[in-house]
């Protein structure tokens, strides 16, 4: 007669797709709920589930919630765009930054020169030559950022491709989870 | 021990195929490129991705995961996902100065004959800003 032995009924969302017995002890468990199957997946399938334990037992474990998160994070990003990741999403912001701070430059030449032309009651021509250059040089410095952003990381972003866009997803594996 | 094994392949101790996935983005002469992709990813993870990806994108997918690896190795807990929230930080805060700003030229436009004298000290000055922004809405 076969024993059976009590099946149990709390395996963590990790150790069921494992097919694994969940210990009491399991790093994943805490983290990988079993309601929320596809928050592992996702996560084994980027970065396998060896490398995410070595990953959490590394870190303090009060740290460990963000860490998963995180690590949450960067593998819907991967599966979302498995050519660029969240490499796509940082050059994105990056660029978005570089153009608010355009904007923010010239609102305030703008600015500039409405006190300007209150206090000197004419058209201001000098002080928006002056302005204007200062602005030219601070753009200049502006598009320095993005390219020592690509210097030192050796990695281009899409250029030649149409605008980054987080709500497009330029590549699509028609079987990821 | 043959001298043309890709850093994959080296680090795998294994022979390195004429076809092999990795050796176009893993010369021997970067060691650790691979070491580190491996170190955070797997090696048989890294091999499935690229696979699936069209050729001419592979070597964009390498530098990304690449990337990625060093970030999560600098900061296990948050990797690159630390930079991104550091990033959206900034553009909130750019985007909320730009608003005062426009606020303040919206007030300027319609109160031009308003005392200028400290008009500039106030750009960025929460409580002028506001006083600014409200009259504009």
């Amino acid at each position: 007669m076969r024993s059976h032995e009590p099946r149990s009924t709390s395996s963590c969302a990790a150790c069921k797709l494992l097919k694994r017995r969940c210990s009491p002890t399991c790093i994943f468990a805490p983290y990988f709920r079993s309601d929320e199957p596809k928050k592992f997946a996702k996560v084994h399938k980027v970065f396998g589930a060896s490398n995410v334990s070595k990953i959490l037992i590394e870190v303090p474990e009060e740290q460990r919630e963000d860490t998963v998160n995180s690590l949450v994070y960067e593998a819907e990003a991967r599966l979302r765009d498995p050519v660029y990741g969240c490499i796509g999403a940082i050059a994105l912001l990056q660029r978005k930054m570089i153009e608010l701070q355009h904007d923010l430059a010239l609102a305030r030449a703008r600015l500039a020169r409405y006190a300007a032309n209150y206090s000197t009651g004419v058209a201001g021509t000098e002080l928006d030559r002056l302005t204007m250059t200062g602005l030219g040089e601070f753009l200049v410095a502006c598009g320095g950022f993005m390219d020592s952003f690509n210097q030192s990381s050796s990695y281009q972003v899409n250029q030649d491709a149409h605008m980054y866009d987080l709500t497009q997803i330029p590549y699509v594996y028609h079987d990821q989870l | 021990m043959n001298p043309s094994r890709c850093a994959a392949c080296r680090y795998l101790r294994r022979r390195c195929p004429p076809d092999c996935i990795f050796s176009p983005y893993f010369p021997p002469n970067n060691p650790q490129r691979f070491a580190s992709i491996h170190r955070i990813y797997g090696a048989s993870n890294v091999a499935k991705l690229l696979q699936r990806l069209p050729s001419h994108l592979r070597t964009q997918a390498a530098d990304s995961l690449y990337l990625e690896a060093q970030y999560r190795i600098e900061d296990p807990v948050y990797g690159c996902v630390g930079l991104i929230s550091l990033l959206q930080q900034q553009i909130h805060d750019i985007e909320r100065q730009l608003a005062m700003t426009q606020a303040e030229i919206a007030f300027r436009a319609r109160h031009p004959q308003a005392v200028e004298g400290n008009l500039l000290n106030n750009v960025g000055n929460p409580s002028f800003s506001n006083q600014a922004s409200s009259w504009f809405m």
